[in-house]
This record gives C-alpha cells, sequence and structure tokens, in this order.
C-alpha cells in the first residue's frame, strides 16, 4: 500500500490543472462554451480519446490508468466537462478497435470522436431483456443487402442519432448465441420509426425504435455474421464499467452532506437530527468502501491481475448505493422532497427525485440486479448455473 | 500509487493461516471453549514463535516493527480461525508505550511482549471512556493508584500486564499481580476470547504521558475488530458457497437455486468493499493521521453491519445444520456478533465518525 503519487505522477497532475485553469472561460458554469470546439481541444491535450490512435482520429497515447484517474480526479475537482462521452465513443469506438475492419475504423472513430456523428444502441427488445439472445429482430439477405424488420426498446438518444450500432438475427437455424450479427447503419434509412418511451421521472429518456424492411448492404456487419453475440459483448463489458461508478457516488454523497448541513427543519439543521445523521454515516461507511475498492480495482488492472468478486459486484453495489443516497435526500427534505417539476421550494430543480426514479432504470438497465448476483454466484464464487428447463 | 497488498504482507497473512489451522484448529477451539482454566499456552507458543506477540514492538526491543496494515492481517487471520487469542493486547499495549511510556517502561516491558514471555498478557480496560460507563463502572486516578471497575477487559483474565484508562482518558499501566486487583470472568456469547471485569481498590499504576493516548488506542483497536470480523465473515461466506455446492435437495445442489445463490452473492457483495475500507482504515492509521479516526470508525462500524448480514445469511444457507453445536458455525457467529458490541456499537461509531468532520456537535 502506497497511495503517494511518484514524481511523474504529480508532474502529470499539475499540467492537467494548469490545462483546467488556463481554460476556465471555456467551461464557466460546467458547461462547454462550444461542445465541438472544447472536444477538440480535449483531443488535442489527451484529456479525451487519450488512447485511441492517432491515425483514427485520438490522441495516441499508450494506455495508462493511473493517468486516466488523474484526469478524471482533476475534471471532478475542476467542475470541468469531461469530453464527449456518448454510447458511440465509450461503446460503439471500443468495439470498433477491437473487432472492427479497417475501413470500418476509419469511416467512423474520427466523426463519432469529434461529435460529428451521434449513434444510438439498438440491443433490447420487447420479448429480449435479460435474456438479451433471445432477441428477434431479424435480418433477410436481399442481394448484397439484408432487409432489417423488428423492434429495439430502451434506445436513449435514438431520436438525435445519426446512425446505430443494432443487434440483429441473421441466422435464425443457428443456436440462438450464434445466430446474431452486430451491424452499423444510418437512422434516417427508409422504414424507422422513432417513437419516445416516456418514463416515470416524466421525461422520455428512452425510445422505442421500430425496424419495416430497412435496407443495409451486408458489408456493414462488425466483427463477421453470425459473431454478433460475442461483439455486444466487447461493448457491454464497456458499459458495465460506466455503471455503479464510485467517483459519481462520492460527488452525490458530498451534495447530499451539503444539504443536510445548509437545510433546516423549524430552525434545525437536518444533520443535527441523529437519525438522518446516523443513516448519512451509515452511506458514507459504504461510500468509502466503494471508493477504496475502485482503487484497489486500479491497481489490479494496472499490474494485470484478474479484479475477480471486487470487480463483479460494482455495478450491483454502486447502483444501488446511488439510489439509497437520493432516497436518504428525499427523507431528509420531509414534504419538500415531493416537490416535482418546478415551482417556489423546489430544491435542486427536483434532481433528488428524479434521481431516485431514474436510478431504479439503472438498477434494473445493463443487466438486473438479479441478473448481477447470478453473475457474483457463478464466475465469482464457482455456484452452478441454474439448469435449462425442460423443453416444451 | 498502489493498493494492494505487498508479496510480504501476503505471506505473512498466509503463513499465520496456515500456522493457526495446525495450532488451533477447531476441535482446539472447542476445548478453550470447554475449560475456563486452558491458558492456550501451546497456540501461545506457535504464535510467539511466529512472531505475533511483537508484531508492531520496534525492532530495536526485540519485535518485527510492522505497520497496523500487518497487524489488521493478523487480525483477520485469527479471527477467519476463531483463534482462542486476546490479540487486542498485544498491539494496543506497545503503542501506548511507544506513544506514551518513558523510556524506562519500554525497556521493561515491550522484550517481554515481543517475546510473548508474559502469557496472554496484557488487558486493555478501556471500555467505559470510549463506550460509555455501564452499571458504575469506571476508574479515578489518584497519587499514583486506581480506583474502580473496569468492565469487558479483552484478555483481562490472564494478563500480567493492564493498559488501563481512567475516566478522564487518562492512561496506566498495571501490573497483573499488583495489590488491589481483582478479576472475574465475563461469560458472553464468544466462549473464544474471555472477557474480564476488573476491579482496581487503590492499586498501584504508572499514568502514561501521551495525550492523545486513549484515541491512538480506540482507533487501533477498531481496526483490530474490524478485520477480525472481516476474517471471520468471509469463513462464513465460504462455508456457505461450500455447503451450497454439496448439498442436494430435489435432486439439485442447493447452490444452483437462485433463492441460495443470490444470499451468497449478496454475502460476496457485502464482504469485499469491506475489504478495501479495512485495508485503507489500517493503512490511514500510520499514514494518514487526519483521517485515522475517521476511517476506524467507519471500518468497525461498517464491518459490524455486514458481519451480522453474513453471520445470519451464511447460517440461513446452511439450513438447519447451521444452527447446531455439532457444526460449530456458531463459534464464527459470535465472534462477529461480539466484536460489534465491544468498544462501541455502529450507531455510537457513526457518531463518532460525523464528530470528527465536524457534522456532529
Amino acid at each position: 500500500m502506497d497511495l503517494t503519487l511518484t514524481p511523474e505522477m504529480a508532474a502529470f497532475q499539475g499540467e492537467v490543472r494548469a490545462f483546467l485553469d488556463a481554460h476556465r472561460d471555456d467551461y464557466a458554469g460546467g458547461v462547454p462554451k462550444d461542445v465541438k470546439a472544447w472536444q477538440a481541444l480535449l483531443i488535442d491535450h489527451g484529456y479525451a480519446a487519450r488512447t485511441i490512435p492517432r491515425e483514427y482520429g485520438g490522441y495516441g497515447a499508450e494506455p495508462d490508468i493511473l493517468k486516466g484517474r488523474i484526469i478524471a480526479e482533476e475534471f471532478i475537482r475542476a467542475g470541468a466537462p469531461r469530453g464527449i462521452a456518448n454510447q458511440g465513443v465509450s461503446m460503439l469506438v471500443p468495439t470498433l478497435l477491437e473487432v472492427g475492419s479497417e475501413e470500418q475504423k476509419r469511416q467512423w472513430i474520427g466523426p463519432t470522436l469529434r461529435g460529428e456523428v451521434i449513434w444510438c444502441q439498438g440491443y433490447s427488445e420487447p420479448g429480449a431483456g435479460s435474456d438479451l439472445a433471445s432477441l428477434q429482430t431479424r435480418a433477410v439477405e436481399d442481394g448484397d443487402d439484408f432487409l432489417i424488420s423488428g423492434s429495439k426498446v430502451w434506445t436513449s438518444t435514438a431520436q438525435l442519432a445519426d446512425m446505430i450500432f443494432c443487434l440483429v438475427r441473421t441466422e435464425p437455424e443457428a443456436p440462438k448465441h450464434e445466430g446474431i450479427s452486430y451491424i452499423l447503419f444510418p437512422m434516417s434509412t427508409p422504414g424507422i420509426e422513432v417513437r419516445p418511451l416516456k418514463t416515470m421521472t416524466g421525461a422520455a429518456e428512452f425510445n422505442e425504435v421500430f425496424f419495416t424492411e430497412v435496407r443495409v448492404p451486408q458489408a456493414n456487419v462488425v466483427g463477421g455474421r453470425g459473431r454478433g453475440w460475442f461483439v455486444a459483448n466487447t461493448t457491454l463489458k464497456h458499459e458495465r464499467g460506466m455503471l455503479g461508478d464510485p467517483n459519481a457516488a462520492e460527488a452525490r454523497l458530498n451534495s447530499l452532506i451539503e444539504l443536510m448541513t445548509t437545510e433546516t427543519v423549524g430552525g434545525e439543521r437536518i444533520v443535527d437530527n441523529p437519525i438522518f445523521r446516523d443513516r448519512l454515516m451509515a452511506l458514507q461507511a459504504r461510500v468509502f468502501a466503494m471508493k477504496f475498492n475502485g482503487l484497489r480495482l486500479l491497481t489490479a488492472a494496472q499490474s494485470g491481475e484478474g479484479a475477480g468478486l471486487a470487480g463483479l459486484i460494482v455495478k450491483l453495489q454502486g447502483c444501488e448505493l446511488n439510489h439509497q443516497i437520493a432516497a436518504l435526500a428525499i427523507d431528509a427534505l420531509g414534504e419538500l422532497g415531493i416537490l416535482y417539476h418546478d415551482g417556489a421550494h423546489l430544491r435542486a430543480k427536483g434532481s433528488w427525485q428524479r434521481s431516485y426514479m431514474f436510478d431504479l432504470g439503472l438498477i434494473i438497465g445493463g443487466g438486473t440486479a438479479q441478473i448481477q448476483k447470478n453473475i457474483i454466484a457463478e464466475r465469482g464464487l464457482g455456484l452452478p448455473r441454474e439448469p435449462s428447463p425442460a423443453k416444451a | 500509487m498502489r493498493f494492494a497488498l505487498s508479496e510480504d504482507q501476503r505471506m505473512l497473512q498466509d503463513s499465520l493461516t496456515k500456522a493457526l489451522a495446525e495450532a488451533s484448529p477447531l476441535d482446539r477451539v472447542r476445548r478453550f471453549a470447554d475449560d475456563p482454566t486452558d491458558k492456550v499456552a501451546d497456540v501461545w507458543q506457535t504464535l510467539a514463535e511466529f512472531g505475533l506477540p511483537g508484531l508492531v514492538v520496534p525492532e530495536a526491543y526485540g519485535g518485527l516493527g510492522l505497520s497496523m496494515l500487518e497487524a489488521a492481517l493478523a487480525s483477520e487471520a485469527l479471527g477467519a480461525a476463531v483463534a482462542p487469542v486476546a490479540f487486542l493486547g498485544a498491539v494496543l499495549a506497545p503503542l501506548a508505550l511507544m506513544r506514551g511510556g518513558s523510556e524506562a517502561q519500554r525497556a521493561e516491558w515491550l522484550p517481554k511482549l515481543a517475546a510473548g514471555e508474559v502469557q496472554a498478557a496484557i488487558a486493555i480496560a478501556i471500555a467505559e471512556p470510549i463506550a460509555g460507563a455501564r452499571d458504575g463502572a469506571g476508574l479515578t486516578a489518584a497519587a499514583g493508584k486506581l480506583t474502580g471497575k473496569a468492565l469487558f477487559v479483552p484478555g483481562g483474565m490472564g494478563a500480567g500486564l493492564i493498559v488501563a484508562a481512567d475516566a478522564t482518558g487518562g492512561l496506566h499501566l498495571v501490573r497483573g499481580d499488583a495489590p488491589g486487583l481483582s478479576r472475574s470472568l465475563m461469560p458472553t456469547i464468544d466462549d473464544t476470547r474471555r472477557l474480564a471485569e476488573l476491579t482496581f481498590a487503590e492499586t498501584p499504576a504508572e499514568p502514561l504521558t501521551a495525550n492523545d493516548g486513549l484515541t491512538t488506542l480506540r482507533d487501533a483497536a477498531w481496526v483490530i475488530l474490524a478485520a477480525d470480523t472481516l476474517g471471520a465473515a468471509q469463513v462464513m461466506l465460504d462455508k456457505a458457497v461450500a455447503y451450497a455446492k454439496e448439498r442436494r435437495q430435489f435432486g439439485r445442489v442447493i447452490g444452483s437455486f437462485q433463492a441460495v445463490k443470490h444470499l451468497c452473492a449478496e454475502m460476496a457483495a457485502e464482504l469485499e468493499p469491506a475489504r478495501a475500507l479495512v485495508w485503507y482504515a489500517a493503512y490511514a492509521f500510520d499514514h494518514a493521521p487526519q483521517e485515522a479516526s475517521l476511517m476506524a470508525a467507519h471500518a468497525k462500524a461498517h464491518t459490524s453491519e455486514i458481519g451480522r448480514f453474513i453471520a445470519r445469511t451464511s447460517t440461513e444457507v446452511h439450513g438447519g445444520i447451521g444452527i447446531t453445536d455439532l457444526l460449530g458455525l456458531h463459534f464464527w457467529f459470535k465472534r462477529i456478533g461480539q466484536n460489534r458490541q465491544l468498544l462501541g456499537g455502529p450507531e455510537k461509531l457513526r457518531e463518532i465518525a460525523a464528530r470528527v468532520q465536524g457534522l456532529a456537535a
């Protein structure tokens, strides 16, 4: 255990701080003045697209997990916005780097990184949620093309997206995991309909997407026909890494402490109520535990060791923790906690209630809590899989 | 930056675990539990050869001179083995002497402690000023003498040296054979570590000088108890998983049922981050003093909570056999239960965690 930074890393930290100081005017209020210009500046300095090769439009640095973490911490400290982190950047780009063809990499990575192309993800279907591999959207050969028909759900940003990366069934006779292909196509292709999906928060954070004989060249498949399940797992790995981030939980806990030390009820600060204070401290212990668990994962990744259980539990525990922090904020606010939308007495623009509801979606999405427990038990503890039900 | 155990630290823990498996298997623990006169000399002998009594004693006094993290790793191994050993004093007495003892006091006691000569030698009578006085307990110091009662003293029955805190938090050394000192056993749920009620009647005591001495001992005690619970909880999880892989009902091993599998996953999900918290609390004790009290309080409170969850859940996964004496799972269950209450329960500790960061008056 040595949590100090080497001189090299301390110098790197100094560079990041100096950059953020010098460009304070470009992100006043935590929002970039110009999203694409900010992104270009970050790529230039290696604070976005850091390890993506230069030939594809990235910065081209060697992977260095600690530097990555220093960048993340300094941006949080300065209240500076990170670069573009949409599904194209965080999921499609790493997937193309691993399994895309040279042509696909050159065509899509640069424009995606620069924010010129917005992507959405077409994975889940009404009948294929936790059992994603049972998806039914079919792609039927027609000359050099496929004709794609079916529907997708939980497709965030579909209404804004230029492109979709989508899982379709190309081999209906093959076993379910082997008949899927991962394919890219424009959302402007004829035969696509997007319907907003309003959730309990009142906003439409997601969409349903319907395909009717959408014509897509077969050449748009990534990673080989019938290999889509394995390609998708490359992407899902990147998604699970984003959910349950302990830095986000710590930032949220700090907001909760701020709330509880500034709000008063009948002249008494909320934190002076021993019951609320006790709940706050119980959550703080959990936040610290997840934070140090994150440091442990960081060291394991640096030394190329598997993280084992410490890694498998992050999504389950992190999402639940975020949800509990929002729940305590609502309880601490008392009647004020039910205010929503807008109005005179609303606190934090209603964000605690919105988080409480939206985070429930994160507990369910990206592999439900129950699926996570199966993964922990089977991969982490070596317990046997549920026997397959007898074929009806 | 590196957040991981070193090779030496892993070896220390592994070899202690192996030594304990030899010297203190469950049937040895049972003999101790059944015999109040058992001084576990054989187990202490093994641990002394290992250097455990002198783990944190500086090398100049014949110890290993290791840090709180190593002490926590040793405590974890002892908790895992439900070892019938009062380890708390072996860590806290040297700390008390190094922080607040005179050179003469150090020279007299540290080599004996390090060598394990003063067997089961140290008791820490500090429960009252930390957790609050019960049943009129508490010590008053006057003219080099202590008077009053100290309850819940780990290792107190056999102690050759007692580090005692008076009601104002001042620390004192009391010899095990000092006049006016009497001891009686406090039977508790945990038969693997005995607690004593010590009565002092104008008992001669030598004061230690450090102002923050009690705070230091308290933080160290919380880390050691947290680590003990961590080790015991890990074993309870491991035993539940092993049982779930072997026990068959309805024609399948019960671990293939999600109802059982998810209980195991929940235990693992609670336990694993707690390990990182205990490591950090131990690291902070030596390297981040401004955070030491906060992290020690959180580590002990949090491991107590997840320890209770794992203790009951593991027992439940075992079904009926889980609650029998025959299986012996209850030794770990009770060990965790005792650690939880000792030197402040979770509510008390969270109160202190709030106070040390200015969130409570």
